[in-house]
């Protein structure tokens, strides 16, 4: 059994920045946002990853990364996606900044996911984040899978095995660091995912490459999708930060380990 | 732009997509990728090493070797390849390999040179190495594909020879080959007597690539020979040389002794009247690559420049936090250091430097990828027009050189291919050495500067962003590949090649068409400056010193190399002007990219102003020093010569001009009737034709008006621009 999988992905702005909201005049968004370097949504970048394995394990499958954002800002982060593992992109260029519109986004990506030529919704699994890096809807997903007509949903996901008959179990996250095992009789489902198991694949070049004959085309047509901001804020301020620095050397894992503890039981 | 103010200056650092406009890689994605997957090995890898403590041993550690397989999975080792052989991109690979290099100092030299000298010992092999010998180490050098289960090959060059103060003249090698067996009708068995110092990559090439004299006289002149670790003889990979800085590559001092076919001779050879003649003796064979890889190392160092900006920003404005009297909102905790305008100028210098270096690396880079395929062609092209032999082609491209000329001069395309050649071939003997000498020798003076505006924190193994490692390896840079003296020297050469000068008149045109378009770029203070340069290389190479001997002369090499010193710097600063505009151009282009590029495009046409300013004051500085300075100063002793009057000539000529007696003093030399004058070293000088440098040298300062302006608003700028909130690697 062969799947086709699309991987919704966003972009992120780069953690590492200076993340400071501000009001435009289109609505909110971030401080000097065109000028801030982006990142895939690390948690929908754990979905692409877990895609692109479920993928090489199941001859025939496909992936699909289809993506809202910005179409220069998503030039530039395919630039280290595209190393990653192989897919077929599907840009839509809208904003993303973590102001979007949670329904509204959803139509565009479902919108982008129904127009994909070729693809076969009853071997349909669309793989996302369950949370973001941005501002964490958490039921942008949902309401994709919705549009789509897919009932078959989980959330928090960190592992799928597949059968030999194309069913599959999946682990989802719940509270007290544990899981709960669900079995689905196959395609289409919605998987939210959590962190998944797998480490963040390598660069490689020769996938870049390949992925590159169509991704540019793709980037090139890209449709503009109309997504409003969402509301206002009030006011946001950056947490104030507490700084306690010593520099220790040749300290043990134990001795590490026992500080971290009594830090944070105080 | 409408909508866009006018006082917007920079906000955030530059990111790829001003850097890719910039270095004109926009519709290269295999460099863009190339270069993120140089990133995640160097700020991940390279800087958990560097935080690690492994530059603390000059042994290879494995730790140190696990930086081969972060090399193989990102692409890096089979980026000298073409894609027949493993590797991913099509033709030139010049710039691609800068960005590599670029990338990898961003964080630790060692490592770039580390990656650079695999490519290194593979050149030889690369551009002048048989069929068979390409095919044979192209494809091991090759990391292993999905399903091969193989060692990847590395390689080592080994020219630099044992070792100073032991009478080794640095012209010659005293590598040795000679015959040991010759079967009949059979391939001769070489013997290769070598012996290396300071060689990268030795402590685990499997292969070397090494030069060689002949010591047999069925051996004719020098070569280059292909070493392999298992060849039988002593392959003693020697001492770890104890160098101080770049200790993320492997450097040793190996001794050879080797028995191996002469089918290891690079290009291979012929065989008349019983004497082997190899195809390439080693000086074609190393000019063939050094020419090319010394733009990578001039990189190095920029990249090292432009990576102190944010760790110095970041330290400047926090440097107060934390004391109990320093409050957030206050300009003390805001500010920090920032709030001293020196603070702010020296870091715009070193932003500034970083900037023109890195301008005039990546154009080199660019120009060898556009001279690469057409230097291919050129044997092919003069063999079509029945030139052969070295000297018939010689004169021929000279011939080609001087036609091409008038074109060059009015700026027209050039459509001959040949002619192309050559003029692309005389500008890129200028710039590599350039970029060598330039990029590597100020870029090391500067991070001392950047090391200096950390206070003591700079010095320290602790420094954010390795800024003390980071100086302390450019003075390597400016050492590989051949010294300062050897690229001034090659300077001081090339410089003078007639096709260069032309292109250097419509260069100074350009800049001057440039400044009259944009003011504030400082391109007309460089076009002023290259004039003054060019009027005195031309007065040098005319002139004699006080004592009738000739100035430019390769032998005075106190004229040459302080000319080649000042040339470069205007270079550095032609670059960076042009990538700004560039960015311009580009900018205007499309609204959204404008709202990105605009406030870059402000404050880098400031560097440029404060750049310029830079390169016409070097310049002044050196064409002044040059064209006085050989000449002997005016004496007492010798008054007539030196234009000097007497008193009773000045009272004489006071009864024709009344009042002339009251001012001659201010502006001549008066002798007074007991034979005092002014308390001075000598009468002022007086020389003959030297009206036009000091009409060019007074119009060349005129035109750093305006540049200090420029400077303010960059440090302006720099109080403002967001910075991330941590560094993007460990330290």
């Amino acid at each position: 059994m062969e799947f086709h999988i699309v991987v919704c992905a966003g972009l992120v702005p780069d953690p590492l920045q200076t993340l400071e909201p501000v009001m435009g005049p289109a609505g909110p968004g971030l401080k000097n946002e065109a000028l801030l370097p982006s990142v895939i949504d690390p948690w929908a970048a754990h979905a692409l990853f877990e895609a692109a394995h479920l993928a090489r394990a199941r001859p025939g499958s496909k992936v699909w990364l289809v993506s809202l954002a910005p179409k220069a800002k998503l030039q530039q982060v395919l630039m280290v996606v595209a190393q990653k593992v192989p897919f077929d992109l599907v840009a839509v260029d809208g904003p993303a900044n973590g102001f979007t519109d949670a329904s509204a986004c959803a139509a565009a990506l479902a919108d982008a996911i129904a127009a994909i030529p070729g693809l076969d919704r009853q071997k349909l699994l669309v793989f996302g984040g369950w949370e973001s890096a941005s501002r964490a809807a958490g039921t942008t997903l949902q309401m994709v899978g919705e549009r789509l007509g897919i009932t078959e949903q989980f959330q928090g996901v960190d592992a799928v095995t597949v059968g030999a008959d194309g069913a599959f179990e999946v682990l989802e996250r719940i509270e007290g660091g544990r899981h709960q095992v669900a079995t689905c009789s196959g395609a289409p489902a919605v998987c939210g995912w959590a962190t998944g198991s797998l480490h963040e694949p390598p660069n490689s070049p020769q996938v870049g490459m390949m992925n590159m004959r169509t991704l540019m085309p793709a980037l090139q047509k890209a449709r503009a999708a109309s997504v409003p901001l969402a509301g206002a804020f009030g006011a946001a301020a950056v947490p104030s930060a507490r700084r306690d620095t010593r520099v220790v050397k040749d300290m043990s894992p134990d001795a590490i380990a026992q500080e971290i503890v009594e830090w944070i039981r105080q | 732009m409408p909508g866009t103010p006018e006082t917007d200056s920079l906000r955030t650092l530059p990111g790829d997509d001003i850097r890719q406009v910039m270095w004109r890689f926009t519709d290269k994605f295999t460099h863009q990728m190339l270069v993120q997957s140089s990133r995640g090995v160097a700020r991940g890898l390279v800087a958990r090493l560097v935080a690690g403590g492994v530059r603390e041993t000059h042994e290879w550690t494995p730790e140190k070797a696990s930086l081969l397989q972060a090399f193989d999975e990102a692409g890096i080792t089979a980026l000298y390849l073409d894609p027949d052989m493993g590797g991913f991109i099509d033709g030139p690979k010049n710039f691609a390999m800068s960005l590599v290099a670029f990338e990898l100092s961003w964080v630790d030299a060692g490592a770039a040179t580390c990656s650079m000298a695999g490519h290194l010992g593979l050149a030889p092999i690369h551009e002048k190495g048989t069929p068979e010998q390409r095919a044979f180490y192209l494809a091991r050098t090759c990391p292993p594909q999905p399903g091969e289960d193989r060692q990847t090959w590395r390689g080592a060059f080994c020219l630099t020879e044992p070792i100073p103060y032991v009478g080794v003249e640095t012209g010659l090698l005293n590598g040795k080959v000679s015959i040991k067996e010759w079967p009949e009708g059979g391939e001769p068995l070489l013997q290769v007597e070598k012996r290396g110092r300071f060689i990268t990559n030795m402590g685990f090439a499997n292969f070397v690539t090494a030069a060689v004299d002949s010591a047999d006289d069925r051996i004719k002149g020098s070569c280059m020979v292909i070493l392999e670790e298992t060849d039988p003889g002593l392959f003693d990979r020697g001492p770890a040389t104890r160098k101080l800085v770049h200790q993320l590559s492997s450097t040793r001092d190996p001794v050879f002794s080797l028995t191996v076919p002469a089918s290891r001779i690079i290009g291979g050879y012929t065989v008349k009247d019983g004497v082997i003649i190899p195809a390439f003796d080693h000086s074609g064979v190393i000019e063939a690559v050094f020419r090319r890889t010394r733009v990578t190392v001039g990189l190095m160092t920029s990249a090292k420049l432009l990576s102190a900006i944010e760790p110095v920003l970041r330290y400047q404005r926090t440097r107060f936090r934390g004391g109990e009297s320093v409050t957030p909102g206050t300009a003390r905790y805001e500010l920090g250091l920032q709030q001293r305008e020196d603070a702010l100028h020296r870091l715009i210098d070193i932003w500034a430097t970083g900037e023109a270096s890195a301008s005039l690396g990546f154009a080199t880079a660019r120009l060898f990828d556009d001279l690469d395929p057409i230097e291919r062609r050129k044997d092919a092209i003069l063999a079509e027009r029945g030139i052969r032999g070295d000297r018939a082609a010689m004169k021929a491209l000279a011939a080609v050189g001087q036609q091409a000329i008038p074109s060059i001069k009015a700026g027209t395309p050039i459509d001959d291919e040949l002619a192309r050649f050559v003029v692309l071939d005389a500008v890129a003997s200028v710039l590599c050495p350039a970029v060598k000498l330039w990029n590597t020798g100020q870029g090391a003076t500067m991070m001392r500067e950047a090391v200096s505006l950390m206070g003591g924190y700079g010095i320290t193994e602790d420094c954010p962003g390795f800024l003390g490692y980071k100086w302390t390896d450019a003075q390597l840079e400016a050492t590989y590949e051949g010294p300062e003296a050897v690229q001034r020297r090659q300077l001081s050469v090339t410089m003078t090649n007639e096709v260069f000068l032309a292109q250097f008149e419509q260069w100074i045109r350009e800049m001057r068409g440039i400044g009259a378009r944009k003011p504030g770029t400082g391109a007309c203070t460089l076009a002023s400056a290259m004039t003054l340069w060019l009027w005195t290389l031309h007065h040098l190479q005319k002139a004699t010193d006080a004592d009738g001997a000739k100035l430019y002369k390769s032998s005075r090499q106190g004229v040459t190399f302080p000319l080649a010193d000042a040339l470069c710097w205007l270079l550095a600063a032609r670059f960076q002007i042009l990538d700004v505009l560039e960015l311009e151009a580009r900018a205007a282009e499309s609204a959204e990219f404008h709202e990105t590029a605009h406030g870059f495009t402000r404050f880098f046409t400031d560097l440029c102003h404060v750049q310029s300013a830079h390169a016409a004051g070097e310049v002044g500085r050196i064409t002044a020093e040059l064209v006085y300075g050989y000449n002997r100063h005016p004496s007492w002793d010798d008054v007539c010569a030196a234009g000097c009057c007497t008193a009773q000539e000045v009272d004489d000529l006071d009864t024709l001009i009344p009042g002339y007696a009251a001012t001659a003093r201010s502006y001549a030399d008066v002798i007074e009737a007991d034979g005092s004058h002014a308390p001075k070293a000598g009468p002022c000088v007086r020389l003959p034709g030297l009206q036009t440098f000091q009409s060019l040298r007074s119009r060349m300062d005129g035109c750093i008006t305006g540049t200090r302006l420029a400077k303010d608003r960059a440090a302006e700028a720099l109080t403002k621009v967001m910075i991330p909130e941590a560094p993007d690697y460990p330290a």
